[in-house]
C-alpha cells in the first residue's frame, strides 16, 4: 500500500516536471540560438558559437526601435489599464450594488472574445470613422483587452482579503480615505503589481490585436513576424532572452525582499 | 436592541457610499462600451455593406446585404469546422496535461510552488511568435524529435511540421498556462481537511478525487477550458507557422480577408458569425454557473 502511494506521488511529480520541461523547451532553443552564428539568413540550426549578437544588439536599427516602441506602448498600457481595472475590481469585491452582475459580464466578455475579432472590430470602427491607424490606435486596442485581465488578478487578491481588517480600521475612527490608504491599498498592492506585470507582458507580446490596428507602426512582435519569412536575426533571440531571464530575475529579487521582510517581522 | 443599533450605525454609511461603486466602474465600463461593444456593432454594420466599385479602394456603402453571410459561410465552413475541431482537441489535451500539475502545485509542491508558478508565467515575456517559431526548429525534419519518432515508425507522414499534428501541438503549448492557472487557483482554494475527512470515512483514493476534489475544481475546469478554447479557436499564428495550407483556420481567413484582400464585409460577416457562436457558448456557461464566478 505504501509503495503504491509512493509511486503515485512520484508519478505526479515526474509528470509535473515533464510539463515544465515542455514549457521551457522553446525558451532553451531561443537562448541557445542567441549564441549562434547562423550560416545563412535563417537562424534555425546550430552553426558556430558566437557572442556577436549579444555585444551588438542594435546593429539593425529597426530591431531596437521596434523594441523601444513596444516598451513604450507596454508601459502606457500598463499604467492606464491597471488603474482602470483596479477600480472595477474594488467595486466588484468591496461593494454590493445594482448592476454588479452586468459589470462582471462586461469584464468577462473581452476575455471570451477571440483576439482576431477584437482586432477586427476595432479596425472596422477606426475605418468607419476615419481615424488614422498608428501609435494611438494600438494603445486604445491593447488597453481594451488588458483591463479585464487586471480585474481578474486584482479580484483574486481582494477576494482572499479579510474585510474585518477594514471594519476594524473604521471602528477606530479611520476615515474611508485613511482606511483605503493605510489598510486596503497595502494589502491589495501585491495583486495590483501582479496585474501590472501581466498587462505589460500581454501588451508587449501582443501581435494579433496590434497588427490589425498598427498602420505603419512597427512593434517588436510585428518586426518578428515580418522577419520570420526572410530569417529572424539572432539579435531578436538576444532581446527575447533578456526579457525572459530579466523577468525571472525580477521575480527572484522580489521574493527575496519579501522573505527578508518576513524574517525581520518575526 | 443590538439589531436596532446595527441599523442605526449602518444606515448612514450605506447612504453615503452608494455612489462609490458606480464612480469606480465608470471609467472602465465606459471604456469597454466605447472600444469593445460599440466596435462590435460597427462590425455588424460593416458585415452588411456592399462594395461601391470593383476594387477595395473604392470603399463600401451601407446596405443590408445578408448574402455576405451565406456566401462567406458557404465558402469558408471547412475553416470554421477546423478551428473548432483543432481548438477542441487542444483544450482537452491541455486539460489532461494541466490538471495533474495544477493538483501537484496546489497540494504537494509546498516549497517549489512559487518557482513552478513563475516558470509557467515567465515564457509570456519571451515573444510568443518567437517561441512558436522555436517549435519549428525543434520539430524540423533533421531535428531530434522527428528522427527518434521516425526510427520507431510512429509518424504516418514521416514529418510533424506542416501537419495538423504540429498545429494542435502548437496550440496546446501556447495556451497551456491559461489552463494551468485557473485550475491551480480553484484547486488551491480546496481545504485539504475535506480530503482527509473523506479518507477518515474510508473513501478510497479514487472516490476521494471524484467525489470531493473534482466537483470543487469545476469552476477552474470551466474557466480554464473557456480561456484555452476561445483564444485557440481564433488563433491563426500556429496554423500559419506550423501548418500546411490545408490546416488554415477561421482566424487565418478573417485576417487575410481584412488585411490582405481588404474585403471588409466578408471578413466582418465571418467575424460576427464566429462571435455569435462564442456568445452562445458563454450564454450556456452563464446559465450553468451564474455571473458571480465570471471574473
Amino acid at each position: 500500500m505504501k509503495i503504491i502511494k509512493l509511486m503515485r506521488e512520484k508519478t505526479l511529480q515526474v509528470f509535473s516536471v515533464l510539463v515544465i520541461v515542455y514549457l521551457m523547451l522553446p525558451l532553451a532553443v531561443i537562448i541557445l540560438l542567441s549564441f549562434n552564428k547562423p550560416k545563412g539568413r535563417q537562424n534555425t540550426s546550430w552553426n558556430e558559437f558566437s557572442t556577436d549578437a549579444w555585444t551588438n544588439i542594435c546593429r539593425d536599427q529597426t530591431i531596437c526601435s521596434a523594441f523601444a516602441t513596444s516598451i513604450k506602448i507596454g508601459l502606457l498600457v500598463t499604467l492606464i489599464s491597471t488603474i482602470i481595472g483596479t477600480m472595477i475590481s474594488f467595486a466588484l469585491i468591496r461593494h454590493r450594488y445594482k448592476g454588479r452582475g452586468s459589470t462582471s459580464l462586461m469584464v468577462f466578455l473581452p476575455l471570451a472574445t477571440p483576439e482576431v475579432i477584437l482586432g477586427a472590430s476595432l479596425l472596422a470602427l477606426f475605418l468607419n470613422i476615419f481615424i488614422p491607424l498608428g501609435f494611438w490606435t494600438i494603445l486604445l486596442a491593447q488597453i481594451t483587452f488588458t483591463i479585464s485581465f487586471v480585474v481578474v488578478v486584482v479580484n483574486a487578491r481582494l477576494a482572499g482579503m479579510d474585510s474585518r481588517l477594514e471594519q476594524a480600521a473604521m471602528d477606530l475612527y479611520a476615515t474611508p480615505l485613511q482606511t483605503f490608504r493605510y489598510v486596503t491599498f497595502p494589502i491589495a498592492l501585491p495583486g495590483i503589481m501582479a496585474a501590472a506585470l501581466l498587462s505589460f507582458s500581454l501588451s508587449f507580446d501582443d501581435y494579433i490585436v496590434t497588427v490589425f490596428n498598427s498602420g505603419r507602426v512597427v512593434t517588436f512582435p510585428i518586426y518578428i513576424w515580418s522577419a520570420a519569412q526572410r530569417g529572424i536575426p539572432p539579435q531578436v533571440n538576444v532581446l527575447a532572452s533578456i526579457m525572459f531571464l530579466g523577468s525571472l530575475l525580477l521575480v527572484l529579487i522580489a521574493s527575496l525582499i519579501i522573505k527578508r521582510r518576513k524574517a525581520i517581522q518575526v | 436592541m443590538s439589531i436596532a443599533q446595527e441599523s442605526i450605525i449602518k444606515k448612514p454609511i450605506k447612504k453615503r457610499f452608494k455612489r462609490t461603486p458606480y464612480l469606480l466602474v465608470l471609467p472602465g465600463i465606459g471604456w469597454l462600451f466605447l472600444f469593445f461593444l460599440f466596435p462590435l456593432s460597427t462590425l455588424l454594420a460593416t458585415s452588411l455593406q456592399k462594395p461601391a466599385g470593383l476594387s477595395p479602394d473604392d470603399g463600401y456603402l451601407p446596405a443590408f446585404k445578408v448574402s455576405n453571410y451565406t456566401d462567406a459561410l458557404a465558402e469558408y465552413y471547412p475553416q470554421f469546422f477546423r478551428a473548432f475541431l483543432y481548438s477542441g482537441i487542444a483544450s482537452v489535451v491541455c486539460l489532461l496535461l494541466a490538471y495533474p500539475i495544477a493538483y501537484y502545485m496546489a497540494f504537494r509542491a509546498r516549497k517549489y510552488r512559487n518557482l513552478m508558478l513563475v516558470l509557467i508565467v515567465a515564457p509570456f515575456f519571451a515573444s510568443f511568435l518567437l517561441r512558436t517559431n522555436a517549435w519549428k526548429t525543434i520539430l524540423s525534419g533533421d531535428g531530434l524529435v522527428v528522427s527518434v519518432l521516425n526510427s520507431f515508425n510512429l509518424l504516418p507522414q514521416e514529418r510533424i511540421l506542416n501537419t495538423s499534428l504540429a498545429v494542435i501541438a502548437g496550440l496546446v503549448y501556447n495556451f497551456l498556462p491559461f489552463m494551468i492557472l485557473p485550475l491551480y487557483t480553484s484547486l488551491e482554494k480546496i481545504d485539504p481537511r475535506l480530503i482527509e475527512a473523506a479518507g477518515d470515512l474510508y473513501s478510497p483514493p479514487s472516490q476521494r478525487f471524484w467525489k470531493v476534489v473534482w466537483p470543487l475544481s469545476l469552476p477552474g475546469v470551466i474557466s480554464g477550458t473557456l480561456l484555452t478554447f476561445i483564444p485557440a479557436s481564433g488563433d491563426y499564428i500556429n496554423a500559419e507557422l506550423l501548418g500546411s495550407i490545408k490546416d488554415k483556420m477561421i482566424g487565418n481567413v478573417i485576417q487575410s480577408q481584412f488585411i490582405d484582400l481588404r474585403d471588409y464585409p466578408t471578413a466582418s460577416a465571418l467575424s460576427f458569425t464566429f462571435m455569435a457562436v462564442i456568445l452562445v457558448m458563454i450564454y450556456l456557461y452563464i446559465r450553468k454557473a451564474g455571473t458571480d464566478d465570471l471574473v
